[in-house]
């Protein structure tokens, strides 16, 4: 059995929440140049210098890149032969992001769904955990925004519905939600499992890297077909037209029940902010 | 699409000159307010109350600033989603509020009070909060302290970049998408 002494954890994760926080993934930021090139409309080109300067002066003064720092969800692997020393892993990760969102001057976005009253330290941190062979701590950190969130749709639909119909709802979901999002988007899709597991799954789907191809090639197909569709809307940079609505479409696919074929849509904005560390 | 330098208060006459599309730097004093500082708004015209600031010319912009860190007025800075206002929003517009900062889409109910009451709605860039805060020259929380991200703060502003998204006279940047030939394939 491999310990992992509790106070590891809370520093990295304090780390990769401020991280996270301040830059931008390389492969939106590569995205974003390549896009800056291809479109023509004079706004949509201009929402793409103003992002890259933005994530440029992120960088350089530790500003984040959007005032939503998000909630912090975060995705575990645990190995069997580890075990964490000093508190529970979960009460670890939380006091990590806590750290993080303290030092980091990132702002605290959770409160009461009811009172409304900011729980002051962005806690809890949303925890999926999984437990995998070996002795590893595997941490993925996302720093999820609300008004991308709030544009997200699990749908049960019927067997007979097929591709068709949840390709129809994909697109019509993005078309709605059209500038209210941050466009340009990615879209994570769950499709299969259950009414949760499709939902969990449509978020881990957009841990996945924007130029990384779906092992397997029908789903990659898929993919490129969802996001060619919806560059098609001519929503464009922060609804103001053009070429990119949408940076790329990851589905993940599980078994589901006999009866249903459940579908979710996690919109995420352009400031698609994630990190992951390995202990 | 024309480029104009406003400061705040706006009048009417602003306002009217002001087509979607047109690029407004905006110059002086706005005051931030998203989803609960709106509630406590409406809550205290319901009982009468007198407001945090005057609504008479007045801009709201649609933020929850991340805490600024040592040596900035301000942290991080943009826009949130508007709609969640729009419940709101007409009822200011009445009382002379000429205009509102945000991202994303307005009903016709908000539409049509800007129509009615010579108001216009401003889109900044989502996402470049970092950027955005740079026109941004004080900050100070004026009501509604407990809120934290959510108070009512002052800000002084210096050709803070926007653009009219919806104007006065029934004008708006957003097109509907081309939902036919995304679906068509």
């Amino acid at each position: 059995m491999r310990t992992i002494q509790a106070q590891t954890i809370i520093d990295k994760v304090a780390e990769m929440c401020i991280a996270a926080n301040r830059e931008l993934p390389e492969d939106v930021m590569r995205t974003f140049k390549e896009r800056l090139a291809a479109e023509e409309n004079p706004a949509a080109k201009e929402i793409f210098r103003q992002l890259i300067e933005n994530a440029e002066l992120s960088k350089d003064t530790g500003l984040p890149l959007c005032q939503d720092c998000g909630l912090a969800v975060f995705f575990v692997e645990m190995g069997e032969d580890a075990h964490v020393d000093g508190m529970s892993l979960r009460q670890a990760i939380n006091e990590g992001m806590i750290k993080g969102y303290k030092e980091g001057y990132l702002r605290k976005s959770s409160c009461d769904p009811f009172t409304r009253k900011n729980t002051g330290d962005n806690g809890p941190a949303i925890i999926h955990f999984d437990i995998v062979p070996g002795d590893k701590l595997k941490i993925w950190m996302m720093a999820k925004g609300g008004g991308s969130e709030n544009m997200s749709r699990v749908m049960m639909f019927p067997p007979a519905a097929g591709w068709k119909g949840l390709r129809e709802f994909i697109i019509n979901r993005v078309a709605e939600a059209g500038p209210n999002p941050c466009p340009p988007v990615l879209v994570g899709i769950g499709i299969g499992g259950n009414f949760e597991l499709a939902a969990i799954n449509s978020k881990k789907a957009l841990l996945r890297d924007i130029d990384d191809t779906h092992p397997d090639p029908e789903v990659a197909k898929l993919e490129a077909e969802v996001l060619e569709s919806i560059n098609k809307l001519n929503i464009g940079p922060m609804g103001l037209g053009g070429k990119t609505t949408c940076l790329g479409v990851k589905i993940l696919v599980a078994p589901c029940h006999l009866a249903s074929l459940p579908l979710a849509v996690n919109v995420q904005c352009h400031s698609a902010r994630h990190k992951e560390v390995v202990l | 699409m024309a480029e104009y330098e406003l400061k705040t208060p706006l009048t009417d006459a602003d306002i009217e000159k002001l087509k979607s599309g047109d690029v407004v730097y905006i110059t002086g004093t706005i005051y931030t307010g998203r989803d609960a500082a709106h509630k406590r708004l409406t809550d205290s015209l319901d009982k009468g109350e007198a407001l945090p600031f005057d609504l008479k010319g007045a801009l709201i912009y649609y933020v929850g600033p991340s805490p600024a860190p040592p040596g900035r007025p301000i942290g991080s800075a943009g826009p949130t989603t508007s709609y969640r206002m729009d419940t709101y929003a007409p009822r200011l517009h009445g009382l002379g509020l000429k205009g509102t900062i945000g991202k994303g889409k307005r009903s016709q109910e908000v539409k049509d009070a800007m129509a009615t009451n010579k108001a216009a709605y401003f889109g900044a860039t989502g996402g470049a909060g970092a950027l955005l805060s740079l026109a941004i020259k004080a900050a100070k929380v004026i009501a509604y302290d407990d809120l934290g991200p959510e108070a009512i703060r002052e800000l002084t502003v210096e050709r803070f970049p926007l653009l009219v998204i919806n104007d006065c006279h029934g004008g708006e940047l957003y097109t509907k998408p081309n939902l036919e030939a995304a679906l068509a394939g």
